[in-house]
C-alpha cells in the first residue's frame, strides 16, 4: 500500500491534483477582491462574510487547507528526492534546452508559501480568531494594508512570481495526469499562458488601484 | 583545429575525481568525437600515460554505449545524435571542451566517463518485456494491431537505453526510459496482457534504485539521440494509474 501510495508517479499525481484545485480557487478569490474596488464595503464584506460563513464553503475550505498543505508537503519531498538523485553536478553547467519555469518551481513555490503566510496573518487567523482584529471588516483590513508601501512592495513581487509558478504548473498538472493530446495540449499551454498573465495582473491591479490612487 | 580538452579523470569508483586538461593540435573537422578521444588516447599510451576510459561499442548510434557529458549537454550541443557520430566540425578552432560522465545517483562512476547504467538493466529486468511460449515463430499477422499503435511502439521502443534523458535532467529522472519501455509493449496487443503487472514493477524498481521525480521540464526529450517523446511520460502516468 505504502508502495502505491508514496511511489513517484502517485505523489506527482496527488501535487496535481491538489495544484489544480488551488488553480481553480485564484479566480474565485480574485472576483472577490475586485470589490475592493468599490467605494462601499458593503459587497465585499458581505462576500467575505459569505465565505466564511456558508456550510457548503466551509467544507470546500477544509479541501482548500489539506490541498495546500499536501501540495507544498510534496512539492519539498518530491524536490529534496531530486537533489539526491545528483549529488554531484556538472561542471560544463547544464544547457539543456527546457521550459523555462519549470526550473525554478521550487523557489517560485517558496514565495508564494511566503505570502500566504504573511496573508493568513492579516486575514485568515483574523477569521479563526488566533490574530486580534474584526473579522466582519476585511474591507477595511486590505485598504489599509495596501497603503503600506512595502507591503505593496511584497505583494507585487510575490504575484508576479505566482504568475511564473502557474504558468509551469498549469500545463505540468495536465501532463502529469496523462491528459497529453496532439490538438488539446497546446490548447493547454496557450490557456496557461493566459492564466499565469491574467489573474496575476487582476491582484496587481487591485493593489496598484489602492496603493496610487485612492 | 586546436581544441584544449577538460575531462573527468577518475581512478576507481571509490577515487576522489577531478578534471585533467589536454591540448590537442590538429583536429579533423572529419573526426567523430570518439575518433578525437581516440587520438587524445594514442597520445597519451605515447607517453606512457594512462588513457581516458571511456564506454563505446558499435560507433553507428544504435547501442547506446558511448554517453558523455560535453559541454553542457549529454552527448554534447548536436541535436538527436549520439555521442559516437558527433562530427567533430561542430566545434570552432581555440574551444574549450568541458568532457564528463552522466551524473547520477544511480548511475555511479566507474572510471573517467565509464558509469554504471545497470541500474536501467534492473528496470527492464523488472517488466520490460512479454512473457511467452518459446518454440517456432507466430505468422505475424495472427495478433493484429493498428497502424498507428505500431508505428508509436515503434518510435518508442527505438530507445537505446544511453541515459541522456536521466544525464539532461535537472532532477535526474528516468522517466523517459521508463516510459518509452512501457509505450512500446503498452500499443501493441501483445503488451497489453502483463500491462498492468509491468508498469508497478518498472516503477517500483525505478523508484528504489533513487532516481528523480519528473517535474515536467522537458530536458530529456531535448537531449535524447532517438528523439523520444514527451507524450511518452504522460502514457506512462495513464498506464501507472490505470493499474491501481
Amino acid at each position: 500500500m505504502n508502495k502505491i501510495l508514496f511511489s513517484s508517479l502517485s505523489k506527482k499525481f496527488v501535487m496535481a491534483l491538489a495544484g489544480l484545485f488551488l488553480l481553480l480557487f485564484l479566480p474565485v478569490h480574485l472576483v472577490i477582491n475586485l470589490m475592493l474596488l468599490k467605494g462601499n464595503p458593503e459587497p465585499f464584506n458581505k462576500a467575505a462574510h459569505f465565505m466564511a460563513t456558508f456550510p457548503v464553503i466551509k467544507i470546500v475550505e477544509v479541501v482548500l487547507l489539506l490541498a495546500i498543505l499536501i501540495h507544498i508537503t510534496w512539492g519539498i519531498l518530491l524536490q529534496i528526492q531530486n537533489w539526491f538523485a545528483r549529488p554531484i553536478g556538472y561542471a560544463g553547467g547544464n544547457k539543456s534546452e527546457t521550459s523555462f519555469f519549470s526550473r525554478f518551481m521550487i523557489w517560485t513555490g517558496a514565495s508564494v508559501l511566503t505570502f500566504l503566510v504573511l496573508h493568513f496573518f492579516n486575514f485568515y487567523f483574523i477569521k479563526l480568531g488566533i490574530v486580534r482584529g474584526n473579522p466582519e471588516d476585511f474591507y477595511s483590513v486590505a485598504h489599509s494594508l495596501f497603503k503600506i508601501p512595502a507591503y505593496n512592495y511584497i505583494y507585487l513581487t510575490c504575484f508576479a512570481l505566482l504568475g511564473l509558478h502557474l504558468y509551469h504548473a498549469f500545463s505540468s498538472a495536465f501532463q502529469t495526469l496523462g491528459l497529453n493530446h496532439r490538438i488539446w495540449t497546446p490548447v493547454v499551454n496557450v490557456i496557461a499562458w493566459v492564466y499565469a498573465i491574467v489573474l496575476p495582473a487582476g491582484f496587481a491591479f487591485i493593489s496598484l488601484t489602492l496603493w496610487l490612487f485612492r | 583545429m586546436n581544441l584544449t580538452l577538460k575531462i573527468w579523470r577518475q581512478k576507481n569508483a571509490g577515487a576522489k575525481g577531478n578534471f585533467a586538461t589536454y591540448r590537442m593540435e590538429d583536429v579533423s573537422p572529419e573526426m567523430s568525437f570518439l575518433e578525437m578521444l581516440d587520438a587524445l588516447n594514442k597520445k597519451l599510451v605515447e607517453e606512457d600515460k594512462e588513457p581516458v576510459a571511456f564506454d563505446h561499442d558499435c560507433r553507428e548510434g544504435i547501442c547506446g554505449s558511448c554517453g558523455m557529458y560535453i559541454n553542457g549537454h549529454p552527448h554534447g550541443p548536436v541535436p538527436a545524435v549520439t555521442t559516437c557520430l558527433l562530427s567533430m566540425r561542430y566545434f570552432s578552432d581555440g574551444d574549450t571542451l568541458w568532457v564528463e560522465p552522466w551524473r547520477a545517483k544511480p548511475f555511479p562512476v566507474i572510471k573517467d566517463l565509464i558509469v554504471d547504467r545497470s541500474a536501467f538493466d534492473k528496470i527492464q529486468i523488472a517488466g520490460g518485456f512479454i512473457s511467452i511460449n518459446a518454440g517456432a515463430a507466430p505468422e505475424s499477422n495472427s495478433i493484429l494491431a493498428q497502424k498507428k499503435n505500431a508505428d508509436s511502439a515503434f518510435d518508442s521502443s527505438i530507445c537505446i537505453g544511453c541515459g541522456a534523458c536521466v544525464a539532461a535532467c535537472k532532477n535526474a529522472s528516468a522517466m523517459l526510459f521508463v516510459s518509452a519501455k512501457i509505450s512500446q509493449f503498452a500499443l501493441l496487443p501483445q503488451g497489453r496482457i502483463e500491462a498492468k503487472e509491468r508498469v508497478r514493477a518498472m516503477v517500483e524498481k525505478m523508484d528504489e534504485l533513487g532516481f528523480g521525480n519528473c517535474s515536467n521540464t522537458g530536458a530529456c526529450e531535448a537531449e535524447c539521440p532517438k528523439e523520444i517523446k514527451l507524450t511518452n511520460i504522460a502514457r506512462l502516468n495513464r498506464e501507472y494509474y490505470k493499474a491501481y
